[in-house]
């Protein structure tokens, strides 16, 4: 036998410390990642190639960067392979006369003609009416340009992807504390003891969250999941408690039944920092009853409602009278009273807002929320004790002093050591709003709201409630060759600010802040196609989707709506006119566009991660960063936001245009530098100033861009240390935050337990108020679901279900590796998730007499999907699930037709409809959404399952046709190469040719 | 010929390996790893233009591409519902300390490296015979069908000695890339390392020691911290379980 380690083996001669290419000239360039939601910083390593070009060699965390501290997730590690996917679009495309939408015939044309095209129709849209225009973003971070884009062409019909995505959960939260999770806010982990997550969470600020756990953990944390499945974070969780899908509100009711029944509430914080002591109006029928009552005294200003909180009243318990909640219910020695029922001096009746909770969750026992969440009652008590006891029995004090926005002195901040985090779980169910709600109130009556150890904002947050940005909502002010008066999204606060007709009909295209959904305020994406074919409230013209792949993975109904996109009219003319489509890749959707514009890849651009979009600030201050062309654009390609700076110059939008009719910016990186939202404060806050020594407010800075290039494409100003916590209540954060023009005013951020804002819409709906009022079918809608406080209803589409005949909730986890359509191209995250199985309980699948790895139907009342189901131990018994946006169509993104995406993979989206029936709609229809904000239900889908027959072939169910591939996509080198042998700088496009070296 | 082609028996023990001054090794601490892959891409993006790349990729735009990975991320599910864990389980070349691969290849291009432990293949000393992917128990090996060789996990021999990086970068690119910190690298004979004495503080144990190969690699099991009162015993399974579970599943 032969020794090992002392073997004399030689030199060996492949020297395993220097590469082959080790003396190549490397360059290490860094830039903000692109690859999700979470905008890590990266550092791009380059080599120079054999023919001297610079090509992608690596691409790592950068160490130096606030957000992700050096580490980096399966997608951004895996950037090169979206660099040079096959699937990537280089040159501007034109549906061929003749040719039909979906079938992917093009002609190439020249930027020119395209631009020429899109402006000449545009122009004349405009000319007419703007609103026939219609602007569609998928998952972009450059709302704040496109959203300024739409406004200054005078259209409404303009919104991200938020309305499918997770709207529920901002909203949710932001009428409740002023801020949400992601981007918003978070949970503290640095110093929480218990973590509580709730649901699918885990794509969002996704770094961050990984980083803060594994620290969480290894300190010992208790970690606690509630989710229908275990997967990603879940998995290392301390416990899993599996809850059915849509019953988490249930959940939290039962856990507030259990905490106030305790006691185990925060008193003083509820008092003092929240409008649970306010009093509410009790007397039934007129317009006052259900909101707050408020001192009569003109003096102290208007009717209190969702903006003006400022003069509402409280019973002081310590003087046994009732005073005004402010500034005289916070003056020392105050006791307001949180139970009760009290008079006012004209004989009102009324009760503090938290006696309202009180009886709310009176009933709503662990033994109610068992039958429906399926949790053993015994366990939501033990849990709702060990929220609050550690809560309240941990809490500990902070040495930070602060100075709340009355005055007072604090030596300490308390220390509330329950975080709390969810997502999609919560948000795509149509109770998500009031669901998110119940999570809002129950921490907030914990006293967790930006507490040490609790959940955190992030700046700008945390906004007014309601924040002080209403939506355009004007009909007579959409008007030809005109901007509008207001942004096209926003967070309406009564009814009067509904985006409606003087009928009370929509507006919008996608019936946003109208009286389907009120509180839209992302808007509804997954409606757009479907209204504007019915011409549903009228048809428009030209419909632009960036980054949206609207005939897959993003739409619900998948199939129908590629009809819809394909339906004409009896002249054969398309309902949907003009389709532009602008993406980086050949997506599904990319068959179906009149237009194609190839975007570039996120390396090859400019960005701004604005302080005005989606932040990325982190807790203890404000933080925006860059991206910077780390490589030239591929083919023609060009970065979306140059192509709207260059649309908006050539159609002269005022806001592009100067005094004199001549071209304000002369690109992307000029606007950005140059334009100013409010004096001093444009799209980036860091090194403002003519000579970059200025932040957050100051000059356009001519040299920003380098100056973010310098510094790692980030800028964050860490805030003084009294202005990390009880932001809402914070007077040098209030302050720092009206004087950087975050907030119109510094007054405190209330935490709105009782939502008046709500009660105003139900008042409406029952007719009790002089304004507007809902279409009368629409009236008990509005009325059940405007509750002031959180309740938990049955998701709406279990209405319109047999659930008898459909006893499965059906749902998705994202896959952390690729949990976006976007990746699906990437071959180094291929042979990871290639293709989807449906997981079901062994109990389940074997009652329905499927077998582990056998073929069945999934069905529900909208369609039907074949697919391949593994047995899981994971899931509930009454919830199968599947992974997002794996599967694909056949033949694009130049996967290979047939590819596994397509024949073993799947979407959930076919047995998903966009619409339910609905008797107060002119259509009978309405979105399959939330009905208070306008969140896609997907996730309230119910299904049952049946063994496939031995004789069906052994793929996915549908399948669609493969399209041709588009000229000028990159896939000659994708398609048919059988071997890939990557090597930095070697080779064409930077990879290796078939044979190997 | 054929007996060199069987996997290296318990039995059939291999001579004391000299122990090393250094050991260079990953220790990875399953109680946080969330599956995310980080590590898998991380590895191939710096490693395919490394200097045991290119990792060759097969069909990587066609139907069932397969690719070359020196390490992956499998998933288990151990125990019934509601008793379930899903594991996460990072898997590469554990750099064992007494290697099997290496006796057996009849090249000389497996080899352990004196002067840290690890283990590399020479590529042009190898001829694709693939003995010692068949004499590793633990399928640590990637064949490289493209280009005949046999390629593993390098432990990033090319960033780790490279004085020409920042020394926070001489790092395994899997263990920069770890989000969650569950990936560690040092010295295992070096008791004051950071490695040295999570294995000691935490349990750290070494896959299938059964089989004498000493692996420089550990993992960090699954701790379960408990509420007070803690959950129904029947709903969170001991450590042990979790490990026995595993063993048995790996063994």
């Amino acid at each position: 036998m032969p020794e090992t380690a002392s073997r004399p083996v030689g030199r060996p001669l492949h020297d395993p410390i220097h590469g082959p290419d080790a003396a190549a000239r490397t360059e290490v360039r860094t830039t903000t990642c692109y690859m999700c939601a979470c905008r890590c910083g990266i550092r791009v390593h380059l080599r120079e190639g054999e023919g001297g070009e610079l090509a992608l060699r690596y691409i790592d965390g950068n160490p130096n960067h606030p957000l992700n501290r050096g580490v980096i997730c399966a997608k951004g590690a895996a950037g090169i392979m979206k660099q040079v996917s096959p699937a990537r679009l280089t040159r501007p495309l034109l549906r061929k006369p003749g040719a039909a939408r979906g079938d992917g015939d093009f002609e190439p044309i020249s930027w020119e003609r395209a631009l020429e095209i899109l402006t000449q129709r545009l122009a004349q849209i405009r000319a007419t009416d703007p609103k026939r225009f219609a602007l569609f973003t998928g998952r972009d971070q450059m709302q704040a340009l496109t959203g300024l884009f739409a406004r200054q062409f005078g259209t409404p019909n303009y919104a991200a992807h938020g309305g499918f995505c997770s709207v529920n959960m901002a909203a949710g939260m932001i009428y409740t504390v002023g801020g949400s999770f992601w981007e918003f806010g978070g949970p503290d982990l640095e110093r929480a003891k218990l973590f509580v997550m709730i649901g699918t969470a885990e794509d969002h600020h996704s770094n961050p969250m990984k980083i803060a756990l594994g620290d969480f953990k290894r300190r010992g944390g208790r970690f606690v999941s509630i989710n229908p499945i275990r997967t990603g974070y879940s998995a290392i969780a301390d416990e899993w408690i599996p809850i059915r899908p849509g019953t988490d509100g249930a959940l939290f009711l039962a856990i507030l039944h259990e905490l106030i029944a305790a006691d185990l509430i925060d008193r003083p914080f509820l008092q003092r920092y929240t409008n649970a002591p306010q009093l509410v109006v009790l007397d039934a029928g007129g317009e006052r009853e259900g909101l707050f009552a408020f001192d009569p005294d003109p003096a102290k200003g208007p009717p209190g409602d969702g903006r003006h909180p400022h003069n509402k009243l409280a019973f002081d318990r310590a003087s046994g009278r009732i005073v005004a909640a402010y500034p005289e219910g916070n003056e020392p020695g105050r006791d307001l009273a949180l139970e009760g029922h009290y008079e006012l001096a004209d004989g009102t009746r009324v009760a503090p807002a938290f006696q309202l909770l009180r009886e709310r969750v009176a009933t709503t026992t662990p033994a109610w929320a068992e039958a429906i969440t399926g949790i053993p009652a015994a366990r939501i008590r033990q849990l709702a004790r060990e929220i609050g006891e550690t809560a309240l029995h941990q809490a500990f004090e902070l040495p930070v002093a602060w100075t709340d926005a009355w005055g007072r002195e604090h030596p300490t901040t308390p220390g509330r050591p329950v975080a709390f985090h969810a997502m999609r779980g919560l948000a795509a169910h149509s109770n998500g709003f009031q669901t998110v709600r119940a999570l809002a109130v129950l921490m907030s009556v914990l006293g967790t709201i930006d507490a040490p150890g609790g959940f955190r904002h992030k700046a700008p947050y945390p906004r007014h409630i309601v924040p002080n940005y209403r939506a355009f909502n004007d009909p007579a002010m959409i008007q030809p060759n005109t901007p509008l008066n207001a942004a096209p999204l926003g967070f309406p606060a009564s009814p009067e600010e509904l985006a409606v007709d003087a009928e009370g009909r929509p507006i919008r295209i996608d019936h946003a802040f109208s009286w389907e959904h009120p509180l839209s305020a992302h808007g509804l994406m997954h409606n757009v196609i479907t209204n504007a074919v019915r011409g549903d409230p009228y048809r428009i013209d030209t419909l632009l989707l960036f980054m949206a792949n609207m005939a897959w993975n993003s739409t619900m109904n998948t199939m129908a709506v590629r009809e819809m996109l394909n339906a004409r009219d009896t002249d054969g003319s398309y309902k949907i006119p003009f389709l532009v489509v602008c993406d980086a890749f050949q997506s599904e959707t990319v068959a179906y566009a009149d237009l194609v514009l190839p975007d570039t890849t996120y390396l090859e651009r400019h960005d701004a991660m604005s302080l005005l979009d989606r932040p990325i600030s982190e807790f203890d201050g404000p933080m925006d960063s860059v991206r910077v062309p780390v490589l030239p654009p591929t083919g023609e390609c060009r970065p979306f936001q140059e192509v709207l700076v260059e649309l908006a110059s050539r159609l002269k939008l005022p806001a592009f245009t100067t005094p004199e009719g001549a071209r304000k910016f002369k690109d992307y990186p000029d606007f950005i530098v140059r334009y100013e939202a409010q004096p001093g404060v444009g799209f980036l806050m860091g090194w403002r100033g003519e000579d970059g020594t200025q932040s957050i407010r100051g000059a356009p800075n001519p040299r920003q861009w380098e100056m973010y290039a310098n510094n790692d494409c980030v800028f964050h100003q860490p805030l003084p240390e009294n202005q990390r916590f009880m932001r809402n209540w914070n007077r040098a954060y209030l302050d720092f935050a009206k004087a950087s023009g975050w907030r119109q005013r510094n007054d405190p951020i209330q935490l709105a337990i009782y939502s008046d804002t709500l009660q105003s819409f139900r008042l409406a709906a029952r007719g009790q108020t002089a304004g507007r009022q809902p279409p009368e079918a629409l009236r008990e809608r509005i009325a059940r679901h405007f509750d002031p406080l959180p309740f938990w209803y049955p998701p709406l589409e279990h209405a319109a279900v047999d659930t008898a005949a459909y006893p499965l909730a059906a749902v998705t986890q994202r896959p952390m590796a690729m949990y976006h359509a976007w990746d699906s191209q990437n071959a180094w995250l291929r042979p990871i998730h290639g293709h989807n199985h449906l997981f079901a309980n062994p109990a389940t699948a074997l009652a329905a007499g499927i077998a582990d790895g056998g073929w069945a139907w999934v069905e529900s009342p909208w369609g039907r999907v074949r697919c391949r189901v593994r047995h899981s131990d994971a899931v509930e018994p009454g919830t199968v699930w599947t992974w997002n946006a794996i599967g694909k169509a056949s033949g694009a993104w130049q996967l290979a037709p047939g590819a596994d995406e397509a024949r073993k993979g799947f979407l959930l989206n076919h047995l998903i409809t966009e619409e339910l029936p609905c008797d107060g709609t002119p259509s009978g229809r309405v979105s399959n959404s939330d009905p208070i904000t306008g969140q896609a239900g997907w996730y309230d889908v119910r299904v049952r399952l049946r063994p496939a027959d031995p004789g069906e072939p052994e793929e996915s169910f549908p399948q669609v046709a493969a399209v041709p591939a588009p000229p000028g996509v990159l896939g000659a080198w994708g398609g048919l190469r059988r071997v890939m042998q990557f090597f930095a700088g070697r080779g064409g496009a930077g990879a290796r040719g078939e044979g190997g070296r | 010929m054929s007996q060199a082609m069987s996997p290296v028996a318990p039995s059939a023990a291999p001579a004391r390996a000299e122990t090393l001054a250094r050991q260079l090794a990953l220790v990875i601490d399953l109680d946080v790893c969330v599956g995310c892959h980080a590590c898998v891409t991380s590895c191939k993006s710096w490693n395919t233009s490394g200097a045991a790349g290119p990792l060759t990729d097969t069909d990587p735009y066609g139907v069932s591409p397969t690719g070359t990975y020196f390490n992956r991320v499998q998933t288990w599910e151990a125990g019934r519902y509601p008793a379930t864990q899903t594991v996460h389980f990072p898997k590469s070349c554990l750099h064992c300390e007494d290697p099997p691969c290496v006796p057996v290849c009849p090249t000389g291009a497996s080899y352990k490296r004196a002067e840290d432990g690890i283990v590399l293949v020479d590529a042009d000393k190898c001829i694709g015979c693939k003995y010692c992917a068949w004499a590793c128990p633990y399928g640590a090996r990637e064949y490289d069908e493209a280009r005949g060789v046999m390629t593993k996990c390098t432990l990033c021999v090319d960033r780790v000695h490279d004085a020409r990086l920042p020394e926070a970068d001489r790092k395994p690119a899997c263990v920069k890339a770890c989000p969650t910190g569950a990936r560690l690298f040092g010295d295992v004979h070096d008791p004051a390392s950071e490695v040295s004495r999570a294995i000691r503080e935490r349990g750290g144990y070494a896959l299938m020691p059964e089989w004498d190969t000493k692996p420089a690699n550990h993992y960090l099991p699954k701790r379960v911290a408990a509420a007070e009162p803690p959950p129904r015993a029947d709903d969170a399974p001991a450590e042990g379980g979790i490990l026995g579970w595993f063993r048995r599943a790996l063994g």
